[in-house]
């Protein structure tokens, strides 16, 4: 199954087995992992499942969709250009080995 | 002895988010949370949407995995339906016939469907969508199913009927009243809702509620109160819910509509609180009295609950939000827009991208937006720290809103 590496802001890093076809905020919930907390649970709806990518991998996720960029304009913690909302990746064999970093904050 | 423990009463949105909530203000004592149903504290909103659509396993709706209420030491009892509570014992008692002793007591026991009153609202296929149960039922009989009745204009209504389209069943919608989700959004709204289900092929029936349902050879017969009948595969009703609010009342707290609680989240008793669907509430932002059915309510509210048991209650003041998908357009709440005196909006209807900004005594109270989360999420800013805005700012697509909310 391919691995997903979440970067916390303190450097802890929690590696955790993402099923092909689940998002990255459902990986994160399922694995009991702090700093996404997801209130809309996967909507796109509440910006509060925000995430930095790894830039290695920029080009191998999906597209930013229009109504994720607005929502994305909206996070708590400052928006970079590598910011994603983790409930609009979805896990994919190419994937495999993405690390990503949770920001300070989410609400 | 031991210590009694703190104990939440329902394992929905509301009771997890007390329980994670407690545990996060440092309380480290005993914590029971009595669930009557048999899966652990799930979401609802996809209940009506992705998971209704789909083959999404049930797990990947849980809140928390199981090793999260062992790691937190979160006492989780499914199956437990709480039937009286004895404040003066502090202690409640379960359909099972166990009973367990309480330091001080939470309820968040949300609300149930309405059922359908007409003749024929007894046929037990008659599907409505609360639980995961009832969508994993429907879910299971969408694909032997080519007609579907539903029931109600509102959300939920809505959004089954916008699934069942998409899954090419033929949709014949009854509203009672003249406009779709009357009761949380203008005429505009309610209009673009309208054109959008009939471009999609919905037969929409406004002012015209159901008369009656009867079994044929094969299927379910509606008659409408118009005269109309239609047969049908699956009738679904999404007409309303009642909130949990009889266990309290029995045990002599303050109920009208929902568990009365102050902006504390308190109940009539010190040593109890409320929050989410059950409660009828005071919020500071509204400065009124209010029941809501939303995930910001149920998160927000149980927040200041759990923080009214251990004590410290800041008050509930926090900007009431909701969102339904339809097909591929998201609607979006802040605030709650309903009754205002002046609307404006913002981008156009024919673009599928707008908002309509509502104001009452020349206040902002409230924004419905169509495909437009920016202004969405700009309107709760504004709407939060009390920033001025104007009709004519808002109605004007070159202002930046969220750069006037962050000042
Ligand atoms: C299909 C659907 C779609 C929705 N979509 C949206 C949406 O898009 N956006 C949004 O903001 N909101 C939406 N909502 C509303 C939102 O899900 C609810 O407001 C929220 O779940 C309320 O949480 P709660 O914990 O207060 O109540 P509930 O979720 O109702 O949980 C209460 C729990 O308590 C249990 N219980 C009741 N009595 C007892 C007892 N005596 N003993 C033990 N347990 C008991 C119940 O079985 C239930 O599990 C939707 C709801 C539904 C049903
Ligand atoms: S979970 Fe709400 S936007 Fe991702």
């Amino acid at each position: 199954m391919p691995k997903v590496t979440y970067r916390h802001p303190d450097g802890r890093e929690d590696v955790v087995d993402v099923p092909v076809g689940w998002s990255l905020m459902e990986a994160a919930i399922q694995n009991d992992i702090e700093g996404i907390v997801a209130e809309c649970g996967g909507g796109c709806a509440c910006a509060t499942c925000h995430v930095y990518v790894d830039e290695a991998y920029a080009d191998r996720l999906p597209a930013i969709g229009d109504m994720e960029g607005d929502m994305l304009e909206c996070t708590a913690a400052e928006r970079q250009p590598n910011s994603r909302l983790s409930c609009q990746i979805k896990m994919s064999a190419e994937l495999d080995g993405l690390q990503v970093t949770l920001p300070d904050r989410q609400t | 002895m031991a210590a009694a423990p703190y104990v939440v009463i329902g394992g929905g949105q509301a009771g997890l988010q007390i329980c994670d909530s407690l545990r996060r203000l440092g309380y480290d004592g005993p914590l029971v949370l009595l669930a009557a149903e048999s899966s652990p504290p799930y979401q609802r909103p996809p209940l009506s949407k992705k998971f209704l659509a789909g083959d999404l396993e049930a797990e990947r709706l849980y809140f928390r995995p199981s090793s999260w209420f062992e790691k937190n030491a979160v006492e989780l009892r499914l199956e437990c339906t709480v039937t009286a509570i004895d404040r003066a014992a502090r202690r409640v008692s379960c359909a099972d016939g166990s009973v367990v002793d309480y330091a001080r007591l939470a309820l968040a026991t949300g609300a149930r469907i309405r059922p359908l009153a007409c003749p024929g609202a007894d046929l037990a296929d008659i599907c409505y969508v609360r639980s995961l149960a009832d969508s994993e039922a429907l879910r299971a009989r969408l694909p032997g199913a080519a007609r579907l009745a539903v029931v109600g204009g509102g959300f939920i209504g809505l959004e089954v009927a916008a699934i069942a389209r998409t899954l090419g069943k033929s949709v014949v919608l009854y509203e009672g009243l003249d406009r779709l989700m009357a009761r949380a959004v203008s005429p505009t709204i309610s209009d673009y809702y309208a054109a959008l289900h009939r471009g999609h092929g919905v037969d929409l029936r406004l002012g015209c509620g159901i008369a009656a349902i009867e079994r044929t050879r094969h299927g379910l017969l509606v008659r409408d109160a118009n005269g109309g009948e239609v047969e049908v595969d699956i009738v679904v009703a999404g007409i309303g819910v009642v909130p949990n609010d009889e266990i309290a009342a029995a045990a002599g707290l303050e109920c009208r509509g929902g568990i009365v609680v102050d902006a504390q989240a308190r109940t009539s008793d010190a040593d109890i609180v409320a929050a989410g669907d059950c409660t009828w509430h005071y919020n500071g932002f509204l400065a009124r009295e209010i029941r809501l059915e939303s995930v910001q309510n149920a998160v927000d509210q149980a927040k200041v609950a759990a923080a009214s048991l251990l004590g410290a209650g800041e008050p509930y003041v926090q900007v009431p939000w909701f969102w339904s998908d339809q097909y591929d357009v998201k609607l979006q709440m802040a605030g709650i827009g309903m009754p205002h005196d002046n609307s404006a909006l913002r981008g156009t209807t024919a673009s599928g991208s707008f908002s309509l900004f509502y104001f009452r005594d020349g206040r902002l109270v409230g924004a419905d937006s169509v495909n437009r989360p920016a202004d969405h999420m700009a309107c709760r800013r504004l709407l939060a720290q009390g920033t001025m805005v104007t009709a004519a700012q808002v109605a004007d697509s070159e202002v930046d809103l969220m750069q006037i909310a962050r000042g």
